[in-house]
């Protein structure tokens, strides 16, 4: 273990968070659990972004700059998630994922 | 493992803001991100583990709550405030509202199989390993040698930040300084403020259009003239207002009621 | 501990530190509460023609909350059986918390802060917005459906409130330049025509439109649609009892503290009792900088706490006067009024600053100030009159009113 608490710490953790996220989307039945998942990976990543920008004082306010935009479109992306899911309920009466499969061959 | 980047030194000394002191927000810095590294590790393997969906919403709220502190404990005061506003005040509550339209009994449970469970875990587990391997290449990185969160200027505001600028301007328009050394000593006190953690006003210029990004040599023209040339974010910040425009009435128009259509029997 | 390579001995005083400020603030939540229940029982009284406690801790009950508060914590601690219990427990603590969080950013002197940030408003704002998630969880997992409908109406409405609240608090951001609430309320020293209220016409009306938002976001009366109890029994905390309970109300009565706080701070000139000087500064001059500081933040401190118990004893006061609103006229003030309202002041201040002229800007706020002063004259002298015109055959307590058209009332 290190002196310092330095990049490598925050990256092991956003990586943590990315596979939870991962395995989340996967392992979840309930299309609001997949979106829970993907709120994970997204999070891990954004770690990674401003320990980068923290880092590197060179990028400083890039890193601050794509976290934001991940977070506004993670927002946006979850409205257009969760009205998809909507829909997908008044239409099959569940939000189970596996019994979307009409277009399966 | 070192990064470069650092905006050249220039002669202009005195127009540098006053010194900065040291508070102890570094020495915690260790600790507490032990802390909130331990509960959001937890937090979120729980987020997967746990087969309620209300439940994996409120460990998913303490993994969010713990990255903003991440954020803090980075320095990144703005970006860790958007992060509890937008996730937590927003989408959390969105996902949760989500899961009591969709409910039909409460506390919902849908099991995932067995096998499932074995695959993800696996797959989980190379996935982690790769990236942790990859990560033990780059070795330590240690913090810069400052450090945002340290050095605090507790009244500065924009009043401040518009002397120094107009300063500058004046040195500029009695011609004791060239342009180079304008746009040096602009970048100079951009890097001053955000490592004073007064970086919002620094984002907020870079989004309507000001340069604020790192400094670089860019050669233009056939004259192979050399210039200096900084980033701006006026067109993500405007592709995200539009983006954001059509997600409103994308969800508002996917999400509005209609007559439920009955499922063949 | 060679793992974790720091030393906790070398560390104790800043872990005695944020000790000693979490004591502080959370003393002060303690004390705020405490009070703010007090006042409210003796408010509610006096409005409905009765005296409030009397009995507890000599002749106004000064010590009836106290001995609630011991009530509370003795009583059955009852989790339903249909309950999520961990959901059921969580929930007021997250509440509790994010109430809580919303101190660490607000100023009660100068430098009178637990940290001092520079988006310390935002922060405010996004800590409160995460109280709505402990009450959603107590919605959800009281497993009942008075408590449902509650959390359900209180996410409809808190999420619809955010967004006025933010924009009005724009409009003195915009003004100032500075979203640390340290700064925003030195700018506003040395005198109340300084106070950002009285800068211009939009941030006057900002602070109305805040105040109301504030108080949906607090889920006070008129807009505590989230616990009617007319309707729902006791909303969201229907099933809650003892320590609970008493967290969901320390985390409401702290958030009351809090918005007041954000509209002193941003609109009232924090900490500034409207004199002509800044006390730290005032009494730096002769005191030395050590002691003025000292001695001076003692009065502002005192001061802003006094202010802030005023503003919430202003929503006590709308509280126990107005009725009630049904749960889409909530919505319909939120949505169709408010939200336009908010985003006109806001244009509305950049316009100002950019296109009146300067001369115009800087004497403006006199001109407001007097406006504002002769309003209150003319009001206090037609209470006055009114007062003492009321005629003796007329119900009691009923005033003559001035100009309203049809009023067949008694005449003298």
């Amino acid at each position: 273990m290190t002196e310092t608490i330095g990049l490598e710490h925050y990256l092991f953790l956003g990586a943590l968070l990315f596979v939870c996220g991962a395995v989340c989307m996967a392992t979840k039945r309930n299309a609001i659990g997949v979106l829970i998942g993907v709120e994970l990976v997204l999070n891990g990543a954004n770690i990674n972004l401003v320990a980068f920008a923290h880092f590197n004082p060179a990028f400083e306010i890039e890193g601050m700059i794509f976290a934001l935009m991940v977070i506004v479109l993670a927002a946006g992306e979850a409205a257009v998630a969760l009205a998809i899911v909507l829909n997908f309920y008044n239409n099959h009466m569940t939000v189970d994922v596996d019994t979307a499969e009409e277009l399966k061959g | 493992m070192t990064f470069s980047g650092e905006p050249q030194a220039t002669k202009l000394g005195r127009l540098r803001l006053p010194a900065k002191q040291r508070l102890p927000m570094d020495d915690l810095q260790p600790l507490l991100f032990w802390i909130i590294a331990l509960m959001m590790g937890t937090c979120a393997v729980a987020t997967v583990v746990t087969q309620n969906i209300v439940r994996a919403a409120t460990w998913l709220l303490f993994t969010l709550a713990g990255t903003s502190g991440m954020f803090f404990l980075l320095g990144a005061d703005l970006v860790g405030t958007i992060q509890l506003l937008v996730y937590v005040g927003g989408t959390l509550v969105l996902v949760v509202f989500g899961v009591m339209l969709t409910a039909q009994g409460p506390f919902i449970n849908m099991k995932t199989s067995g096998a499932e469970w074995a695959i993800s875990a696996v797959v989980g587990i190379l996935l982690l390993s790769v990236l942790v391997i990859g990560t033990s290449k780059i070795g330590h990185v240690g913090p810069p040698e400052k450090s945002a969160a340290a050095r605090f200027q507790p009244t500065y505001t924009l009043a401040s930040q518009r002397e120094v600028r107009d300063r500058l301007e004046l040195e500029r328009g009695r011609g004791s300084i060239d342009e180079d050394q304008y746009y040096l000593a602009i970048a100079r006190l951009d890097k001053e403020q955000v490592a004073q953690a007064s970086y919002s006003a620094v984002i907020g210029r870079g989004f309507i259009g000001e340069p604020v990004g790192p400094v670089h040599e860019e050669t233009v023209g056939k004259s192979n003239k050399t210039i200096l040339v900084r980033a701006h974010y006026l067109l993500p910040f405007e592709i995200v207002s539009i983006h954001l425009l059509v997600v409103l009435i994308g969800a508002a128009y996917l999400a509005r009621a209609k007559r439920r259509r009955r499922v063949a029997a | 501990m060679a793992l974790f390579a720091f030393s906790f001995w070398a560390l104790w005083p800043y872990l005695l530190a944020i000790f000693a400020a979490f004591i502080l603030i959370f003393g002060f939540m303690l004390v705020s509460a405490i009070f703010s229940v007090w006042l409210e029982r003796k408010v509610a009284g006096r409005i409905q023609d009765r005296l409030g406690p009397t009995r507890v801790g000599g002749k106004f009950g000064w010590l009836q909350t106290l001995a609630d508060g011991i009530k509370l914590l003795v009583k059955e601690d009852i989790i339903p059986t249909s309950a999520d219990h961990m959901l059921f427990r969580a929930g007021p603590y997250i509440a509790l918390v994010g109430s809580f969080m919303a101190f660490l950013a607000l100023p009660f002197g100068n430098g009178v802060v637990a940290r001092e940030m520079n988006v310390a408003v935002f922060f405010m704002l996004a800590v409160m917005s995460t109280e709505v998630f402990g009450i959603i969880l107590i919605g959800y997992g009281s497993g009942s459906k008075w408590s449902l409908f509650g959390g359900m109406r209180e996410a409809a409405q808190m999420v619809s409130y955010e967004i006025p609240m933010a924009l009005c608090v724009l409009v003195p951001v915009i003004v100032a330049g500075s979203m640390n609430l340290n700064a925003v309320a030195l700018q506003q020293k040395n005198g109340i025509w300084n106070w950002y209220i009285f800068h211009d016409p939009f941030t006057f009306g900002a602070f109305w439109t805040y105040f109301t938002c504030a108080m949906a976001s607090c889920k006070r009366a008129p807009f505590d649609l989230a616990e009617a109890e007319s309707e729902l029994v006791a909303g969201f905390h229907t099933e809650y009892s003892g320590f609970r309970w008493l967290s969901i109300f320390m985390a409401e009565y702290g958030s009351m503290f809090a918005v007041s706080g954000i509209a002193n701070v941003m609109f009232l000139g924090g900490w500034s009792l409207g004199l002509p000087f800044e006390m730290t500064e005032l009494f730096g001059s002769f005191l030395g900088e050590t002691w003025g500081t000292i001695v001076g933040n003692l009065i502002n401190v005192t001061v802003f706490i006094f202010k802030g118990w005023f503003l919430v004893f202003v929503m006590m006061w709308v509280r126990w006067t107005l009725p009630r609103l049904r749960i889409d006229q909530v919505m319909m003030t939120c949505l169709k009024y408010l939200v336009p309202i908010s985003c006109v002041l806001l244009m509305g201040v950049s316009l100002w600053l950019l296109v009146v002229p300067q001369f115009i800007q800087a004497y403006f706020n006199w001109l407001m100030f007097g406006v504002c002063v002769a309003l209150l004259v003319v009001l206090i002298r037609q209470w006055y009159s009114w007062a003492s015109s009321v005629p003796s055959d007329a119900m009691p307590g009923m005033w003559r009113s001035i100009g309203v058209p049809g009023y067949q009332g008694a005449k003298r």
